[in-house]
């Protein structure tokens, strides 16, 4: 390609970002062969990563961009609008894909029928496609498009594990139903705002809706969206479908949703509590007080708790899961720029952790076929690499020195201390301490148990080590060097929180 | 009172919808009729949304060249891209109430609960102390 044609096509990149992979998934359905689909959705996910990476460096460069869709004005047209925050989310989506699809082949051929193949990689690409879409969008109906392309196809991934364990069926027909409630509560949200404001374009509600901080219907708005996003994006109490989802799901599945799907649901509820609704005083402003911080708390502190008493690792991950997504909406309901910054921070680093952890059980999966206490057993023998990066993710998770869960808690226990709140820092201790508790259970059954007698297991092949690693040389890099990944959380923060970024 | 209820009447009709959704989703065991019920409560929100569209006196939103009232168009629009999202929801929601009768031999939530309460005993049959 000339340099002409590459900065002819730099000014569309945010269009390309969505359109590429979405494009991509007829074109995949088409391709039919399971190989084939494979290659050509490991390719779309590159190309969507570097799309992402270009446009995060414009943003740190030149500030927030706009780009009208197909050439038409932002009160008629759809625009999108990228700045730190979104610019952010996209990479690690994009980039969760990158780091998940050249693992899949082995992994899919393992766990999925044949002839199911390319219609996986076919929903993948449109949940690619979907959580893109819903980060990059600056129309809050587009927002409710996006939300349910990318759920419809989750539906469709988790449920592909069906050829394993017929379970992974009522698991996604359960979240179909409650994600469906989730979404629709979101539109109606949409709806009375549009009733008072009568634009559905993101900036204009954010100048709009703080003149009506008073208005009822603002309030009942406001209301729906919080909780038909609290169930989208699993906070304690409405997180019934994920342990579940995460379990039945296919190996590449469950790390693929568990990286990316709840942390963008996050990323939606930030641009509405923050640019939309922006609570300074009043009913607003108490929810996040009285509603979003003691639940943040309590499900921190439950769900680790149901973790430790988890069986199956997969399904203990995911209730580890529910836990961490209790820290970020701890840090949202601050409301401040440290807890904010605190809060993406993590958004960032839990994909990190997460995907790590989920690929390296994806490994257990294919060379053991048992992900549960006993499946693991002795394995720190047996498949030494894949064991030291589950040992290494999981250590990210506690929160060990060095590790990117390190730094997540770090700003959260400074935020909580800034503002002199502290037993909101020893809940965040203690809760820490807690996953010392199931990460130790699944160390000790890898390296102090001799392995179930007779059972001969070989590492993991290299295709899936290598992803695997990558994201756990991330954990330790970025937990290492925290400028970057800090910087840029700031500069989001602050952009949300209306200041100079 | 009454005058309440009638000047408001469609928004009566949209939170009765809802509420028969959301009722149904919950309290009945059928996974078709769970299904149902998602679709009663999605159709609520169409309602909200068309007749928040509604200007009094309005026509149908046709460019004629004339100068007249009409009601707004842009819920409409909306509403259509919402009803694909229904209508595909419900699609795979009754694919998957089939694949789940194949699995199960059930579409009753209480038998599938039992059966997978056996399932998980399975799990742990080779537990650990």
């Amino acid at each position: 390609m000339t340099g002409a044609t590459l900065s002819g096509i730099v000014p569309h990149l945010p269009a390309l970002q969505v359109v590429v992979p979405l494009l991509a998934a007829p074109v995949c359905f088409l391709l039919r062969r399971g190989v084939i689909c494979w290659g050509f959705a490991t390719l779309v996910s590159w190309a969507a990563f570097a799309t992402s990476l270009v446009l995060l460096q414009v943003v740190l460069a030149d500030g927030t961009i706009r780009y009208e869709m197909g050439g038409w004005a932002a009160p008629w047209g759809i625009e999108y609008v990228i700045d730190a925050t979104n610019a952010i989310v996209l990479v690690i989506v994009s980039g969760i894909g990158s780091a998940v699809m050249p693992y899949a082949r082995r992994s899919v051929m393992a766990e999925i029928p044949a002839n199911q193949h390319g219609l996986y990689y076919t929903a993948y690409l449109l949940c690619l496609a979907g959580l893109l879409g819903v980060t990059i969008t600056g129309d809050a109906f587009n927002v409710f498009v996006f939300l349910e392309i990318t759920s419809l196809s989750s539906y469709i991934l988790v449920s592909a594990g069906a050829g394993m364990d017929r379970r992974a069926l009522t698991a996604a027909y359960n979240y179909l139903v409650l994600g469906t409630v989730g979404a629709t509560f979101f539109v109606i949200g949409v709806g009375l705002l549009y009733m008072v404001t009568g634009t559905l374009n993101i900036i204009d509600l954010s100048e709009r809706v703080p003149a009506l901080q008073h208005n009822r219907t603002v309030h009942v708005a406001f209301a729906f969206i919080v909780v038909g996003m609290g169930l989208k994006l699993a906070l304690f109490p409405l997180h019934t479908w994920l342990p579940n989802a995460y379990t039945y799901a296919p190996s590449t599945g469950t790390a693929f949703l568990a990286a990316t799907s709840t942390k963008v649901s996050v990323y939606v509820l930030l641009r509405f509590l923050f640019v939309v609704f922006a609570p300074s005083y009043g009913f607003m402003a108490l929810t996040l007080d009285y509603v979003l911080l003691p639940l943040a708390l309590i499900g921190m502190v439950a769900a680790t708790v149901a973790a430790i008493y988890q069986y199956n690792i997969k399904r203990l991950l995911a209730y580890s899961s529910v836990a961490q997504i209790g820290y970020m909406v701890l840090g949202i309901a601050y409301g401040s720029v440290e807890g904010l910054t605190a809060a993406i921070l993590h958004l960032f680093n839990h994909a990190l952790m997460k995907g790590a952890l989920f690929l390296a059980l994806g490994c257990i999966m294919l060379r053991v076929g048992d992900v549960t206490m006993r499946g693991v057993q002795g394995l720190g023998r047996q498949m030494p690499w894949t064991m030291a990066a589950f040992v290494t993710g999981g250590l990210s998770l506690i929160g060990v020195p060095l590790t990117v869960g390190f730094i997540s808690k770090w700003y959260l226990i400074t935020a909580a201390l800034d503002d002199g709140r502290w037993p909101i820092a020893a809940v965040i201790l203690a809760s820490s301490l807690l996953a010392i508790i199931y990460v130790w259970k699944i160390v000790e059954a890898a390296y102090l148990k001799e392995p179930p007698e007779g059972r001969v297991v070989r590492e993991a092949p290299l295709s899936m080590l290598v992803p695997t690693w990558v994201l756990v040389l991330a954990n330790i890099g970025f937990g290492i060097n925290a400028e970057f990944t800090v910087g840029v959380a700031r500069t989001a923060a602050m952009g949300l929180l209306g200041g100079a970024p | 009172m009454l005058e309440l209820f009638l000047a408001k009447y469609n928004y009566w009709i949209v939170i009765l919808l809802m509420m028969t959704g959301l009722y149904i989703v919950v309290a009945r065991g059928n996974l078709v009729k769970k299904i149902i019920g998602l679709n009663v409560f999605q159709t609520s929100v169409f309602i909200l949304y068309i007749s928040m569209g509604k200007v009094a006196g309005g026509t149908a939103p046709i460019l004629t060249g004339r100068d007249e009232i009409f009601s707004n168009p842009i819920p409409h629009v909306l509403i259509l891209t919402a009803i694909v999202v229904g209508i595909a929801t419900t699609a795979l929601g009754l694919a998957f109430v089939v694949r789940i009768r194949e699995a199960y031999d059930s579409i009753e939530d209480d038998e599938i609960d039992d059966a997978e309460k056996q399932d998980m005993a399975r799990d742990l049959e080779g537990r650990l102390p």
